[in-house]
């Protein structure tokens, strides 16, 4: 957890980095950007004409009922789908169509709404895979002797950092338990921790407190302030309205593929287009 | 004016597709090379390229005539075939290994009933004999008549018994092995149809025994066209010209009746597929199965009458491929498992019109690759086609042309 | 394996064994040696000259568990650590063998023409060929769905195999290039790298060890013939053991936990930064690799080859072989192979000729109708004796059968799920200082 101050080193290192096509500034302030996104599956729109952006070292929810287009837009900014049109920068750069594991080695990682746990790999595997550009992913370093005693020196250092990770998400008592024996709660931990061990500068969360259990979904919204307070920045696919509501300095509506409404808490809960959209709903 | 913008509208909307698509070009340009050196062959004309490379030779037009019925001939056997592999791929989702093996299935039970009815009081011919298709000594083919000139209700008999035979066969089989694995993916159904094959196969070989035999007789079976035309219409006079050619050709009966059935059983299948409510069940469970599921269609049952239909016409695939070829042996269908797949791919996996498409792309591919390339890699470049076909079109070729 | 399950001391034995990897591959492959041993005893009875067959039968089965082991191995890296589903085996095997052949056969060869290399030159040339045309499968193959893959690696061995027997090519070769697959009649090989210790003194020492003395006269054991090709059998343990060793060390290691991560779920690999397609394409070679390896251990040391040696069932027989072992692990791997070729691919057929030598079945009719007939009048003799003679049919039904039952009942084999730690090093443990650290 030594990379608090890693979103501004990052955010500067990008300045460097010279923009395709882009002509705005890259904006320290707002790694994440999005602008007029668009995504079709046959003739049905599912985002459409999205733009949006994260302010570092917040937590910006974004809500909206089903079908709103939300995972979509998630999928589109982490590579998991092509958009047809728009651009996703992150940290200034264009990372628009990118491959995940390329957005992923950006800094920009995900979790998933339903929590993918490698069901078959224990929490300390499912851990130990995150660290990036580890020596013994070379498979020649895995075989031939010297160079493995080098894997083996790095695996130990990996496993200090990830018992550490354990026990700041409190799931160290099921370090060696298989994933898939987990609470779904336990699993969305899990992801979140998994992801924390990438050593993240921005967090995107799909509905991380769907299917967790009240004690549990407590804390896990203590981890995510305190990480906040450590500099990382979090954006936050929700359903509940109240988690949103509580915890966010700033909510994006969505609706219909659309950005519906975007500002702080109070705003929405003032704002008459939102309050149509959820009809009947308390806001 | 209006058509004059709507081809210079197309010629556009081609140049295009063909700017995005380099591999089309490659393709369309193979095409042009082959269809001047095919030109060339007729016209008995070499062409010098370079070094000792020419296009062109020779090859008369009736040659290439008769590649392409051959052609036609077996892709309509592929294409048979490939309907049932088409659609339990698509409504079952899994690739059916054992597919190849109800061909063979087909093929035995079929000309077992074919060869009893045709053979009935032919001398030492026992009913064992015949419906173990000729396994031990005994008469021979020419004895027991097994042609379509000697026993034409022996012929169809054998094809309604193929059909029923190997559907039962696929039910029993579904109800044993596929559907207690109905919610298992893909790749475990695969092994499992792997495991029927070798069991299905084998059993067929330990029932009917291991060697290759020859089954129909061939007496009389090729006939000029003047002959028949004549037995309808009386005395016919002419001579050169396209009709002179036509009525100096001659026909195979045992191919020409290939021909005619598998037509007639397409025609059938299309109108049951667009008439009857099964047949709409199963293009929408074939074309979308969670949609299929929610609109309440019943599953099971378009599940089998998908192996009904797939099984029966693999059967009876089978059995005309050996009135076809006069002969057979258990791993008939095995080795032609590939090119039906073959045909499956090129048509899109799920098109029922594809598969029959596909299987006379197949069929030509196979016949008319060995003008140009040795007659021991034909097969090969059957099999090469498809490989590219799943890596640059994985819907088939006609993909949003046929509409089911 | 009927006595393990009944608990008691044999609860314990099997407890035992269950403890160590190494343990449970020797008792199994010592269960099918028992086997044998009593089945030729059975049907031979019991004295000095049982012994050479029975020999002779434990090679036969050790040198093809061994083949089918090194091919297991080679399957579950693609498929059991990946989730690639590869079944053109038979394709890959046939490229290493061939490649080995052109390069390593005498040109003067009875059948087919080689350059006359050395095997050192022939052997990694084969291996690298089976990587290459596995790195040409697997580049489209990061695009396909699992089942797409399967087709496309089955039309390849087929295309491969259609090739190798073509003799316009084979005769093409030959003139302009100096050799030759010898079309479908097949090509010669060179001699097994262990027959010439045999002429040598090591060598005749080592025959001398089966000779013994009954009676003042001089009786061979084992015959020299089986000594010689236990040796060859010997060397392909040992390579068993370096592949089972190669895929302990990818699957106990940062690039093991990737493949697994990628078989459980690629889009977790991916979204955690893993560039998932190198892996993938990397591991597909070295498999192919290990499979054409594996092809001239097994078809390459029988000095001559043809296409038939490369039907697409064998790729199924691999596949039966990991599967009854469990895919993913890999002591799994090798007790599949062992069980494979002892109980369902070798067992039949003495069981067969046990009952033939003590029933003593003649006149079995020539065809099955032959035997129903039998039945009709009440005669069950006719249906056993065509069943015995014709054994190999229903061997593969039985093969089929259990490969479905399997599948369904057991998808993850005999040994159960056994999960081996994607890691290099012990995880659960932690170093003093990092506990200090808090």
């Amino acid at each position: 957890m030594s990379d608090a101050q890693s979103v501004e080193a990052d955010g500067s290192a990008s300045e460097e980095v010279p923009l395709s096509g882009a002509d705005i500034e890259p904006d320290e302030e707002k790694p994440l950007v999005v602008e007029n996104l668009r995504k079709t599956f046959g003739g049905i729109v599912a985002v459409d004409d999205v733009s949006f952006d994260v302010e570092a070292g917040t937590i910006t929810g974004l809500i909206g009922p089903n079908g709103a287009g939300k995972s979509t837009t998630f999928n589109c900014i982490t590579g998991a789908l092509k958009p047809d049109s728009g651009t996703v920068r992150f940290q200034g750069e264009d990372i628009t169509g990118l491959r995940p594991d390329v957005v992923a080695n950006r800094g920009l990682v995900r979790t998933f709404q339903i929590a993918r746990a490698l069901d078959e790999m224990t929490v300390l595997e499912n851990l130990m895979l995150s660290p990036k550009a580890q020596l013994g992913e070379k498979m020649w370093r895995s075989v031939f002797p010297v160079a493995r005693g080098e894997v083996i020196a790095q695996e130990k250092e990996l496993r200090e950092q990830v018992w550490e990770t354990l026990e700041f998400f409190e799931i160290d008592h099921l370090a060696e338990e298989y994933a898939g024996n987990l609470s779904g709660g336990q699993q969305k931990l899990l992801e979140m921790s998994r992801a924390m061990m990438t050593e993240p500068d921005m967090l995107l969360l799909d509905e991380p407190m769907a299917g967790v259990n009240p004690t549990l979904e407590e804390k896990l919204l203590e981890r995510i302030h305190d990480l906040r307070e450590q500099g990382y920045t979090f954006l936050l696919v929700e359903h509940d309205m109240d988690v949103i509501m509580e915890n966010c300095e700033r909510v994006i509506v969505m609706h219909q593929g659309t950005v519906l409404a975007d500002g702080t808490p109070a705003e929405i809960r003032a704002d008459e287009q939102v309050i149509e959209a959820y009809l009947g709903e308390n806001i | 004016m209006a058509t004059a913008q709507d081809s210079g509208g197309v010629f556009e909307e081609l140049s295009k597709t063909l700017r995005a698509n380099p591999g089309l070009v490659f393709v369309l340009l193979v095409a042009v090379v082959l269809v001047i050196d095919l030109l060339a062959r007729f016209a008995g004309q070499e062409i010098p390229l370079f070094a000792d490379r020419t296009l062109g030779g020779d090859l008369s037009v009736a040659r290439f005539g008769s590649l392409v019925w051959e052609g036609i001939v077996i892709g309509l056997i592929f294409g048979l075939a490939g309907i049932g592999l088409s659609m339990t791929y698509s409504i079952l989702n899994f690739a059916n290994f054992s597919h190849g093996d109800l061909f063979t299935t087909g093929a035995f039970t079929g000309w077992g009933v074919a060869l009893l009815v045709a053979g009935f009081g032919v001398a030492d011919a026992t009913a064992g004999y015949l419906i173990f298709v000729m396994d031990g000594r005994g008469p021979g083919p020419a004895e027991v008549g097994a042609s379509i000139v000697a026993s034409p209700l022996a012929i169809l008999a054998g094809v309604v018994m193929a059909a029923v035979a190997t559907a039962l066969v696929a039910l029993v089989l579904d109800r044993v092995v596929y559907y207690p694995m109905r919610d298992r993916g893909g790749i475990p159904l695969l092994i499992a149809s792997i495991g029927v094959a070798l069991a299905l196969r084998s059993a067929i070989q330990f029932v009917y025994g291991s060697g290759t035999r020859g089954i129909t007789d061939t007496q009389g079976i090729v006939v000029d066209v003047r002959d028949i035309i004549e037995l309808i219409f009386g005395d016919v006079e002419a001579s050169g010209g396209l009709l002179g050619w036509v009525l100096d050709a001659s026909v195979n009966l045992h191919r020409t009746t290939l021909v005619v059935v598998a037509v007639v059983l397409i025609v059938a299948l299309h109108l049951m597929l667009q008439r009857t409510k099964l047949g709409k069940a199963m293009r929408a469970m074939a074309d979308n199965k969670d949609l299929a599921l929610v609109t309440g269609i019943p599953t099971e049952r378009v599940v089998r009458w998908t192996w009904i239909l797939g099984a029966g016409l693999a059967g009876v695939a089978g059995y005309l491929y050996v009135l076809e070829r006069g002969a057979m042996d258990f791993n008939l269908g095995w080795f032609l498992l590939l090119f039906i797949f073959a045909a499956v791919i090129l048509g899109g996996i799920g098109s029922i019109y594809g598969a029959i498409a596909g299987g006379l792309v197949i069929g030509l591919v196979h016949e008319l690759s060995i003008i140009w390339i040795s007659s021991d890699l034909n097969a090969a470049a059957a099999f090469a086609i498809m490989i590219l076909v799943l890596l640059y079109r994985p819907d088939g070729l006609f993909k949003g042309v046929t509409t089911a | 394996m009927s006595d393990d399950r009944s608990g008691g001391l044999k609860g314990q034995l099997w407890e035992t064994i269950e403890k160590s990897d190494l343990r449970i591959v020797v008792f199994t492959l010592g269960f099918v040696y028992i086997l044998f041993a009593v089945l030729i005893v059975l049907e031979q009875g019991a004295s000095l000259d049982t012994v050479n067959p029975i020999v002779g039968a434990w090679r036969q089965i050790t040198f093809l568990a061994a083949a089918y082991g090194i091919l297991a191995l080679a399957l579950n890296l693609q498929w059991g650590y990946a989730g690639m589903f590869n079944i053109g085996i038979a394709g890959f095997m046939a490229v290493g063998v061939y490649t080995m052949a052109l390069l390593s056969t005498s040109p003067d060869a009875v059948s087919g023409m080689g350059l006359g290399l050395p095997l050192w030159v022939g052997i990694p040339a084969g291996m690298l060929a089976a990587a290459l045309v596995g790195l040409l499968a697997a580049i489209p193959a990061l695009r396909l769905r699992a089942d797409y893959l399967a087709i496309v690696t089955l039309g390849l061995s087929e295309i491969i195999r259609l090739t190798a027997g073509s003799r316009d090519i084979s005769q093409w070769t030959e003139e302009h290039l100096n050799f030759a697959t010898g079309g479908g009649s097949g090509i010669s090989l060179p001699d097994r790298p262990t027959d010439p210790i045999f002429e040598t003194a090591t060598g005749e020492a080592l025959i001398d060890l089966f000779v013994i003395e009954v009676a003042g006269e001089e009786f061979e054991l084992v015959s020299s013939s089986i000594v010689q090709r236990f040796t060859w059998v010997v060397v392909m343990l040992i390579v068993m053991l370096g592949v089972y060793w190669l895929l302990l060390r990818i699957g106990y290691s940062p690039f093991g936990r990737v493949l697994q991560a990628i078989r459980e779920d690629e889009l977790v690999a991916q979204s955690l930064g893993k560039d998932t397609r190198w892996f993938k394409i990397k591991i597909f070679m070295v498999g192919c690799a290990l499979m054409g390896l594996g092809g001239i251990l097994w078809q390459g040391s029988q000095g001559f080859t043809s296409p038939n040696d490369f039907e697409p069932v064998l790729t199924f027989y691999v596949f039966i072989a990991l599967i009854i072992g469990g895919s993913g692990s890999n002591t799994g791997s090798v007790v599949g192979a062992i069980l494979f070729v002892g109980l369902l691919f070798e067992a039949p057929r003495r069981v067969g000729s046990v009952i033939d030598a003590r029933v003593g079945l003649d006149g079995a009719p020539g065809t099955f109708r032959g035997a129903v007939e039998g039945l009709t009048s009440l005669e069950i003799m006719p249906l056993l004796a065509y069943t015995l003679d014709n054994l190999a049919p229903l061997q593969f039904v039985l093969l089929g059968v259990v490969l479905v039952v399997l599948v369904q009942r057991r998808p993850q084999g005999v040994l159960g799920h056994r999960t081996e730690t994607a890691a290099a090093a012990d995880l659960t443990k932690r170093s003093p200082r990092g506990e200090n650290n808090e």
